[in-house]
């Protein structure tokens, strides 16, 4: 037999998608992001952005060579979570920031587990919220007014969220206030109220990243497109965050609560289709990914309206990545032609 | 009814380099290799010697058991040898070994009409059975047996495959092109057979012209529809294929007839026309050769018995770089070592590949992207799977429905990472066969 031929086991074609694929498509949908940050935040954004991939690469490219692997950082994976992270941090952090908690994300976040695929919680959330638990002053006394390259002095003001929390508390409690607080609390509140289409284009202060509504729904929207990211998970974050906040979250009783508000401010909508969404960390099963957002929801709402932050997003999302492995074990598809349900 | 199942992936389909090629008979081969166990079931028993002159379609092994077949002879000759030899499936099986004599005559009273109307449906399923008849779609399960539905499991729709979802593979849409009145002739004897009057054609949308050729043919047919079905793979496989055109889903472990349908390739209906109508076994069939690796790609009629060295021969021999023979599609296809094997009964494509289209890829860990879990057509978990077989937790590989997987390929297929899903599976599947076979040993020896 003159012939030699490779054997191999079937399927012999494969797809064309590979990691770095998925990697860059997910920068390429934060781009239009990008773009609002430096526009809206200036120096700032640029400075935040280059220091956070920086050393999310250079750490992984470190780790990777100390420990004798093979270097992973062309798949493009640090960049995206250096990318994320830098979106998660106000714009007047000082310097350090941005590198420590790009560091932390990767060695502590990723390395230790073992690198892409066995980390279990959202490495640029670890980072960001490792940040906020050890230097809170730094975190949240930073926020920058969206005032693009005219930013002069480090001047900063509160984000709608907590305007909205410490306003809707004041309200809540009226007649235990001074009638000068609940007047200045309900001028507040119109003013707030008023912003929709800021707050939706992203002239507001809040995190580099996350303010503009539009530009990262242009992102998603292109994710879903190239069916790198689901609809179940976006989906039932953000319907279990307007329904709550609508039944709970106004300050004149139930069903009253400013849901809209809530939707389109803070980091709901960068960490329900950006960060909730992030593979590693997420269910396999549509039904896990369902009740994985549900549960998203419910955390970030309880921490919104009760919890001692104005923002919750971050710290539902690393809760619920706990319970995935329990969520795929428990929601299993059912088998086809199988007469009782695994689940 | 829905004309889809859930799941599935969209290869490209790489039809249209055999895809105008008219189905073209072989010249007559020198030598004819049988193996007689080509199909599911017990192995047939060599009823011929060395030296004996037979004509073609004479029976050169019987059936072993119900579940068998019959093989004949596929060219008029000389007995040279009854000896162990490779079959396309790796392993060596007893072979009837055929020289030719250069004449290629029939034996006595095949191959001419007969009046078939007057023979009954017992009779008829008789005659598939005797003209070696095995489903050509590729699983080779003996016919008869799938027309022979227990009392209990009336059958009330037969569908007819005309789907052809693997890549690459164009025999059957030249059938139906070129030989559409015997597809349909077919597919009415096996409806009379199975007494049924409900029969559906399945034909992918990627064949319009296939679909109107076929609507033509039964435009008078009472009972007979043809339906479009929606381009994706793996809609040829027999569970998807019932639950796309009826919405019933066949219960894990069973089969089409419990829930009411048979399922039929094009190919054995015509084969079943031409052994009812004409008395011809099987002794040829429409193969397509194609793939980059081949210098003019085409579809034959070739002999059952045929070596696939010949069959690419006859199609310009390999290119330069060929670099993989497949007996079958791309997607669930088997690798071959060598080309000095012979047509079997479920040979409906060779395909050969060149150097850059085999590269191989290394795994690295699953990154939870779900896209296995999105594409399965039986809504499996093939990554928890493969895990769960690389630690040999076999419990869980069961529980997990490793035994359900029905190897289409479309997990691995998509897997961004490269992972070798579709073997580990198959691993596990053979490992708790294994499991289970010395279980029931072990129960047997102790009662």
């Amino acid at each position: 037999m003159a012939r030699m031929f490779k054997v191999s086991s079937s399927p012999h074609i494969r797809d064309k998608t590979d990691i770095p694929v998925i990697m860059y498509s997910v920068i390429a949908s934060l781009v239009p992001a990008l773009i609002g940050a430096v526009f809206f935040f200036g120096w700032d954004a640029v400075r935040i952005v280059v220091l956070c991939i920086t050393a999310c690469v250079a750490t992984e490219g470190i780790i990777g060579k100390l420990s004798g692997k093979p270097i992973t950082v062309t798949d493009g994976s640090a960049v995206v979570t250096g990318l994320l992270l830098a979106f998660n941090l106000p714009g007047g952090v000082s310097w350090w920031i941005p590198v420590v908690g790009s560091v932390f994300a990767i060695a502590v976040g990723k390395m230790t587990f073992g690198g892409l695929g066995y980390n279990p919680m959202n490495p640029a959330l670890l980072g960001r919220v490792f940040l906020l638990i050890s230097w809170p002053v730094e975190m949240t006394a930073t926020w920058t007014s969206p005032t693009g390259f005219n930013r002069i002095d480090a001047e900063t003001i509160a984000t709608p969220l907590a305007i909205l929390k410490h306003n809707t508390e004041i309200l809540i409690h009226g007649s235990a206030q001074s009638i000068e607080a609940v007047n200045e609390a309900t001028l507040a509140m119109a003013n707030l109220t008023d912003s929709y289409m800021d707050l939706f284009l992203g002239k507001v202060s809040g995190c580099i990243g996350e303010t503009s509504v539009l530009l990262l729904l242009l992102g998603a929207a292109y994710l879903m497109y190239k069916r790198i990211i689901g609809w179940r998970i976006p989906f039932s974050f953000v319907v279990t965050v307007a329904f709550l906040t609508w039944i709970f979250g106004g300050y004149a009783g139930y069903f009253t609560g400013p849901w809209l508000f809530h939707l389109l401010s803070g980091g709901l909508i960068i960490g329900a289709f950006f960060m909730a969404t992030d593979m590693v960390t997420s269910p396999i099963t549509p039904r896990g990914r369902i009740l994985f957002g549900i549960g998203c929801g419910v955390i970030t709402v309880i921490i919104r309206l009760w919890g001692g932050y104005p923002e919750g997003v971050s710290f539902s999302i690393l809760l619920m990545n706990l319970t995935v492995p329990l969520l795929d074990r428990y929601l299993r598809p059912k088998i086809f032609g199988r007469v009782t349900s695994n689940g | 009814m829905s004309g889809t199942f859930s799941g599935g992936v969209h290869p490209d389909d790489a039809k249209d380099i055999s895809k105008n090629c008219a189905l073209e008979p072989m010249p007559l081969p020198a030598v004819v290799v049988l193996p007689v166990s080509q199909h599911l079931g017990a192995p047939a028993k060599v009823i011929v010697e060395k030296g004996r002159a037979v004509k073609k379609g004479d029976v050169v092994a019987e059936p072993g058991g119900f579940v068998s077949i019959p093989f004949h002879a596929s060219i008029s000759g000389t007995i040279k040898a009854i000896e162990q030899r490779y079959t396309p499936l790796g392993k060596k099986v007893l072979s009837v070994i055929i020289e030719s004599d250069g004449e290629d005559r029939w034996s006595d009273g095949l191959n001419m009409h007969r009046d078939f109307a007057s023979i009954s449906r017992d009779e008829k399923r008789s005659i598939v059975r005797d003209a070696g008849i095995v489903g050509m779609g590729g699983a080779a399960f003996p016919t008869h047996v799938k027309l022979s539905p227990p009392e209990n499991k009336p059958i009330d729709t037969v569908i007819l495959n005309g789907v052809e979802c693997e890549p690459y593979v164009t025999c059957d849409y030249r059938l139906i092109l070129e030989r559409s009145r015997d597809i349909v002739e077919g597919f009415k004897i096996i409806m009379e057979i199975l007494n049924c009057s409900k029969g559906v054609i399945g034909i992918e949308g990627n064949k319009p012209d296939a679909i109107k050729i076929m609507r033509e043919a039964v435009v008078d047919v009472r009972g007979i529809t043809v339906e479009e079905l929606k381009v994706k793979y793996p809609q040829g496989g027999e569970k998807q294929l019932i639950y796309a055109v009826t919405g019933r889903r066949v219960p894990a472990g069973g089969l089409p007839m419990d829930v009411g349908c048979v399922v039929q390739n094009v190919g054995t209906a015509a084969a079943i026309y031409e052994a009812v109508m004409l008395n011809k076994p099987l002794i040829e069939r429409a193969v397509t050769v194609t793939g980059h690796g081949v210098v003019s790609p085409r579809n034959v009629i070739a002999r059952i018995g045929d070596s696939f060295a010949n069959l690419i021969a006859y199609a310009g021999g390999y290119t330069e770089k060929a670099d993989k023979l497949i007996m079958g599609g791309p997607m669930m296809g088997l690798a071959q070592f060598t080309d000095d094997v012979p047509v079997t009964k479920g040979t409906s494509n060779l395909l050969v590949m060149e150097e850059h289209e085999t590269r191989a890829d290394i795994q690295q860990p699953c990154i939870s992207c779900a896209r296995c879990v999105d594409v399965c057509p039986m809504n499996l978990m093939p990554t928890t799977i493969s895990l769960y077989v690389e630690h040999e937790h076999w419990d869980e590989v069961k529980e997990y429905g490793a035994l359900d997987c029905n190897e289409c390929g479309s997990c691995s297929y998509i897997c961004p990472v490269k992972r070798k899903l579709v073997e580990y599976i198959r691993f596990g599947k053979a490992t708790l066969t294994a499991l289970r076979a010395k279980e029931l040993a072990a129960k047997k020896a102790a009662e």
